[in-house]
C-alpha cells in the first residue's frame, strides 16, 4: 500500500478568466454542461485510488467549498481520509495568507504528516483531463526520483508559454526553463508533481526561509532543485488530454470541443467517471419548435429554439425563435423569445430578454481589457439581466449583476463594456 | 404546529398488468420519464412534507428497488433520527409468512409503530406518480376531526373507473360507502390507495383484524368500520396516475410527461423529485441528430431522429435510426438505421442496424437485455 496524500490548489483567481470568476474561484468556474473545473482533478483522484485530499482554497471560496462539502459525491466521505478543505489560517506563529503555491503546502505540512503520507501529490484545481496518478507514481518509484513532473510535449512554437524541462536520456530533468523565449525542449510542465514527503518537507522549509523567493512551486521551488541540484527530478510524459483553461478563449474552446462527435475528453467513459455535485433535475426536454445540431443539452433544460455547436448547462431554458451559435450558456440562464447569441460565455443565472442580438457586428478590440477578452467572444457575468431589443457585439463584457438600468442604450458596439454601478 | 407522521409505503405489488415490465423488478421501481422510479414519486413527495421516518414495504422481487433506494441518502434519508427502512417479510419464532395483505404487511412490522414517536401514518404506494403537499391533508384530517382520511380524486374518462375503488360520501365528504373494482361504478370519485391516520388508532384496528385473517387494509380493516371511524375524503386535483394499471396506462404516462403543464407539475411544483444519482455526462446531440418533442436524459448520445419519445440514461441512437411514439429505457442501443416506432425498450436492449420494431395497433414492449 502506496501512502499517497493529494494536494490540490484551488486558491487562484485567474484573472483571465475576467468576469467569469469575479465571484467565484477559478477551480470552481463550470465546465461540459455539469461540471465544476475542480471535479476533473478530484474524480482523477478517486479513480487513482488516493481518498486522502486536502483542498487549499483562498480565493473567493463560498462556492467551491459548498460544492465540495463532505465530499459526497466522490465517495470521499469517508472515516479514514477523505477530502479536507484548507483555508489559510492564524495560528501561533508565522501562519498567515498563503504567500504563494509552495507556501500554501508549507503551512499544511501537519496535515500531510497527520495523514501518514510517503508521497504528496501536487495538482492543480483548475486543469481539464484524465490521468491515472498511479502511472505517474510508478514512474516516480521506478526512477528513485526525489520528485517528479508530469509533462507534455508541446508544438516547440507554443514552448515559450510554458514551463520547459530539459531531460537527459532517462528522463532526467537537467534543466528548467520558465517561458524560454528559445526553448530547447518541447517537454511542457503540467503543473503536476509527486515528492517524496521527505524531500518535499525539507525543500518547502529551505524556501520558506528563503526571503528573495516567491514561494511558488514553478517559479522558485523546481527551479531550484534543479539548479542547485538539490535532489532527482524527473520528468514523466503524459500523452492524454489535459487543458489550462487559463484563457476565455481557451475556455470557450474546450467547451465547444466537447460537442464534436469524438472528442478529446471523453466524458462518457465507463471506466473514468467525472463525479460532481448538482442539483437535482429532471431530463431535458427538445420541444417540436426546437432544432439542435452539435450541442450538449444537459438536465433540467427546456429547448423551444434553436441551438447550434453550443454548451447548455443544467436548467438552461430557450424559448421559441431564439438561435444559440457556438455558445457556452451555464446553469439556470433563461433566453427570451427571438433573442440570438453567436460566440457568448453566458455565466450562471443570467436573464436575457426578448429579441436581443448578443455577437454581432465588426471586429473590435476590447476597451476595457483587450487581454482578457477577445477572440470575438462577448461574456456575460452571473446574475445579469439583460433587457429586451438590446444589441451587443463582439469582443464586449457584460459584468454581474448588471440590471436594465445600467444599459444606457439599446446597442453596445463591438469591444464595449457594461457593469454594475453600485 | 409540527404534525409527527411516520411514512409507509406499499411497494410490494407484483404488477402483474405491467408484464413482461415487472418480471425483472417490482412495479414500484419500474423506470418512468427518463430517470427515475415510479416510487421516487411517493417518497420524494414524503421527504418534502417534512416526513423523515419512512418504512418501505416490499415482497416482490426487491432487488431493483433495494439498490435504487440503498440507504436514502438521495432522499435525505440516511439520518440518526428516523430515516429509510426497508421492510421484507422476514422469518421468525412465530413462523414464515409472506406478506398476506396490506394490512398483514403493516401488522407483521408493528415495532416500527410502537416504537417511534410519530403520532400519524401516512400510508402511500410505491405505484403512483403524482406530486402532492401531505401538509395540507393533515390540516384538513384535523379540521374534519377525522378518524382516518383517504386521498379521493374525480377521474375523467381517461381513466377506467372498473379498476379503481369507486367511493360514495356524503354531503360533508364524510365516506359512506367504498365499492372496489365495480362493473358498473355509481360515481366517479376514486381512492387513491393513499391513507392517514393516527397511530394508535392504526395499531388497534390491525391488532383487532390481523389475528382474524382480516388482511388487507382497505377491505378488512378500513370498510368494516366505515360506521364507527369517521373516515373522510380528501380530494385531490392535481395530476395522478397509477403505473401499476396496465401496458398502456404506463405508456400513457410517459407520454404525458411531454405535455409542458405536467412537467411543470410533477417536476417543478411542490419541492423537487430526487432519485438515485448515476454520474453519467449531460447528453449530447450530434450533427445529425433530429429531436422533436422528446425528453433527453444524462449520457445519452443521439445521433440518429427522436420524435415524441422518452429517452432513459445512457442510451445511443445511432445516425440514420428512427424513434418515434416510444419509451426507450436506460442503456438500450438503437444502431444505424433501425427503425423503433410505438414501443417501449426495458433496460439494454439493442436494435440492431436496419432492423424494425414496430408497435402496430397494441405498444410492443421489448423485454430487458433483449437484442432485435
Amino acid at each position: 500500500m502506496r501512502k499517497v496524500t493529494a494536494m490540490i490548489l484551488a486558491g487562484g483567481q485567474g484573472t483571465r478568466l475576467g468576469v467569469l470568476t469575479e465571484k467565484i474561484a477559478k477551480p470552481a468556474v463550470p465546465f461540459g454542461g455539469k461540471y465544476r473545473l475542480i471535479d476533473f482533478t478530484l474524480s482523477n483522484c478517486v479513480n487513482s485510488g488516493i481518498y486522502k485530499i486536502g483542498v487549499l482554497t483562498q480565493y473567493k471560496p463560498h462556492v467551491l467549498t459548498k460544492h465540495i462539502g463532505i465530499g459526497k459525491p466522490w465517495d470521499l466521505d469517508r472515516k479514514d481520509g477523505g477530502v479536507t478543505i484548507l483555508p489559510p489560517y492564524v495560528g501561533n506563529e508565522e501562519s498567515e495568507w498563503y504567500k504563494g503555491t509552495a507556501n500554501a503546502v508549507y503551512q499544511n505540512l501537519e496535515f500531510i504528516e497527520e495523514n501518514g503520507a510517503d508521497y504528496v501529490l501536487i495538482l492543480s484545481g483548475d486543469h481539464v483531463y484524465a490521468m491515472d496518478y498511479n502511472d505517474l507514481l510508478d514512474f516516480h518509484i521506478l526512477k528513485g526520483a526525489d520528485g517528479t513532473i508530469a509533462c507534455m510535449e508541446v508544438p516547440l512554437e507554443e514552448a515559450s508559454r510554458f514551463g520547459i524541462m530539459v531531460t537527459d536520456l532517462d528522463g532526467r530533468i537537467v534543466e528548467f526553463q520558465e517561458k524560454p523565449e528559445k526553448p530547447r525542449s518541447n517537454l511542457a510542465s503540467l503543473g503536476i508533481y509527486i515528492f517524496n514527503y521527505d524531500f518535499l518537507k525539507k525543500i518547502l522549509e529551505e524556501d520558506e526561509r528563503n526571503e528573495k523567493s516567491s514561494h511558488d512551486f514553478g517559479k522558485d521551488i523546481i527551479p531550484r532543485i534543479v539548479k542547485e541540484t538539490l535532489g532527482k527530478l524527473y520528468a514523466f510524459k503524459f500523452e492524454g488530454y489535459w487543458k489550462d483553461v487559463g484563457t476565455i478563449k481557451s475556455y470557450w474552446e474546450s467547451n465547444l470541443e466537447l460537442t464534436s462527435p469524438l472528442p478529446p475528453l471523453n466524458l462518457h467513459d465507463p471506466n473514468w467517471k467525472f463525479f460532481t455535485h448538482t442539483e437535482e433535475m429532471p431530463p431535458s426536454y427538445v420541444s417540436p419548435t426546437a432544432e439542435v445540431m452539435n450541442s450538449i443539452i444537459s438536465e433540467g433544460c427546456e429547448v423551444y429554439g434553436k441551438v447550434e455547436n453550443s454548451v447548455l448547462f443544467q436548467g438552461v431554458i430557450v424559448e421559441e425563435g431564439s438561435h444559440i451559435v457556438n455558445s457556452i450558456v451555464m446553469t439556470r440562464t433563461f433566453i427570451g423569445r427571438n433573442s440570438s447569441l453567436e460566440n457568448a460565455v453566458v455565466a450562471e443565472n443570467v436573464i436575457i430578454g426578448k429579441n436581443v442580438r448578443i455577437g454581432v457586428g465588426e471586429d473590435r478590440k476590447n476597451k476595457y481589457d483587450p487581454k482578457v477578452y477577445s477572440g470575438l467572444i462577448t461574456v456575460i457575468g452571473m446574475d445579469s439581466v439583460i433587457p429586451d431589443d438590446v444589441t451587443i457585439g463582439k469582443n464586449c463584457v457584460i459584468g454581474v449583476d448588471v440590471d436594465p438600468n445600467d444599459f444606457e442604450s439599446r446597442t453596445l458596439e463591438s469591444g464595449g463594456y457594461i457593469f454594475h454601478r453600485r | 404546529m409540527r404534525v409527527k407522521v411516520l411514512g409507509l409505503i406499499l411497494a410490494g405489488g407484483r404488477g402483474e398488468a405491467l408484464w413482461p415490465l415487472t418480471k425483472v423488478r417490482a412495479s414500484a421501481a419500474i423506470p418512468i420519464f427518463g430517470k427515475y422510479r415510479a416510487i421516487d414519486f411517493t417518497l420524494s413527495n414524503m421527504v418534502n412534507s417534512g416526513i423523515y421516518k419512512v418504512g418501505v414495504l416490499t415482497q416482490y422481487n426487491p432487488r431493483s428497488l433495494m439498490d435504487h433506494l440503498g440507504s436514502g441518502k438521495e432522499w435525505d434519508l440516511d439520518r440518526k433520527h428516523g430515516g429509510l427502512f426497508i421492510l421484507q417479510p422476514y422469518v421468525s419464532s412465530q413462523g414464515e409468512f409472506w406478506y398476506r395483505g396490506t394490512a398483514d404487511a403493516i401488522y407483521q412490522n408493528m415495532t416500527l409503530l410502537r416504537r417511534g414517536e410519530e403520532d400519524f401514518v401516512l400510508i402511500g404506494s410505491g405505484d403512483h406518480i403524482y406530486k402532492i403537499d401531505f401538509t395540507d391533508l393533515y390540516q384538513y384530517h384535523f379540521k374534519k376531526g377525522a378518524d382516518v382520511t383517504l386521498i379521493v380524486k374525480k377521474l375523467d374518462e381517461s381513466y377506467d373507473l372498473t379498476k379503481y375503488g369507486i367511493v360514495s360520501v356524503n354531503e360533508n365528504m364524510r365516506i359512506l360507502e367504498i365499492e372496489e373494482k365495480p362493473e358498473k361504478p355509481k360515481g366517479d370519485l376514486a381512492f387513491l390507495g393513499i391513507y392517514f391516520i393516527n397511530k394508535y388508532l392504526l395499531m388497534d384496528l390491525l391488532y383487532a383484524s390481523v389475528p382474524q385473517k382480516g388482511y388487507d387494509l382497505l377491505l378488512d380493516v378500513i370498510l368494516p368500520n366505515l360506521d364507527r371511524l369517521k373516515v373522510y375524503a380528501y380530494v385531490f386535483d392535481g395530476y395522478w396516475r397509477n403505473v401499476k394499471k396496465g401496458i398502456d396506462e404506463y405508456y400513457r404516462i410517459n407520454m404525458d410527461i411531454l405535455k409542458q403543464e405536467v412537467r411543470r407539475e410533477l417536476f417543478y411544483e411542490k419541492g423537487k423529485v430526487f432519485t438515485k444519482l448515476k454520474d453519467l455526462s449531460p447528453p449530447k446531440l450530434t450533427g445529425t441528430a433530429t429531436v422533436s418533442n422528446s425528453l433527453i436524459s444524462d449520457g445519452c448520445i443521439i445521433a440518429g431522429s427522436v420524435r415524441n419519445s422518452v429517452i432513459f440514461r445512457n442510451v445511443r441512437i445511432k445516425a440514420g435510426a428512427i424513434v418515434e411514439n416510444s419509451v426507450i429505457m436506460q442503456g438500450s442501443v438503437i444502431e444505424e438505421g433501425a427503425v423503433v416506432k410505438n414501443a417501449i425498450l426495458d433496460k439494454e436492449v439493442v436494435v440492431r442496424e436496419g432492423r424494425e420494431v414496430i408497435g402496430e395497433k397494441e405498444i410492443l414492449v421489448l423485454e430487458k437485455r433483449s437484442v432485435v
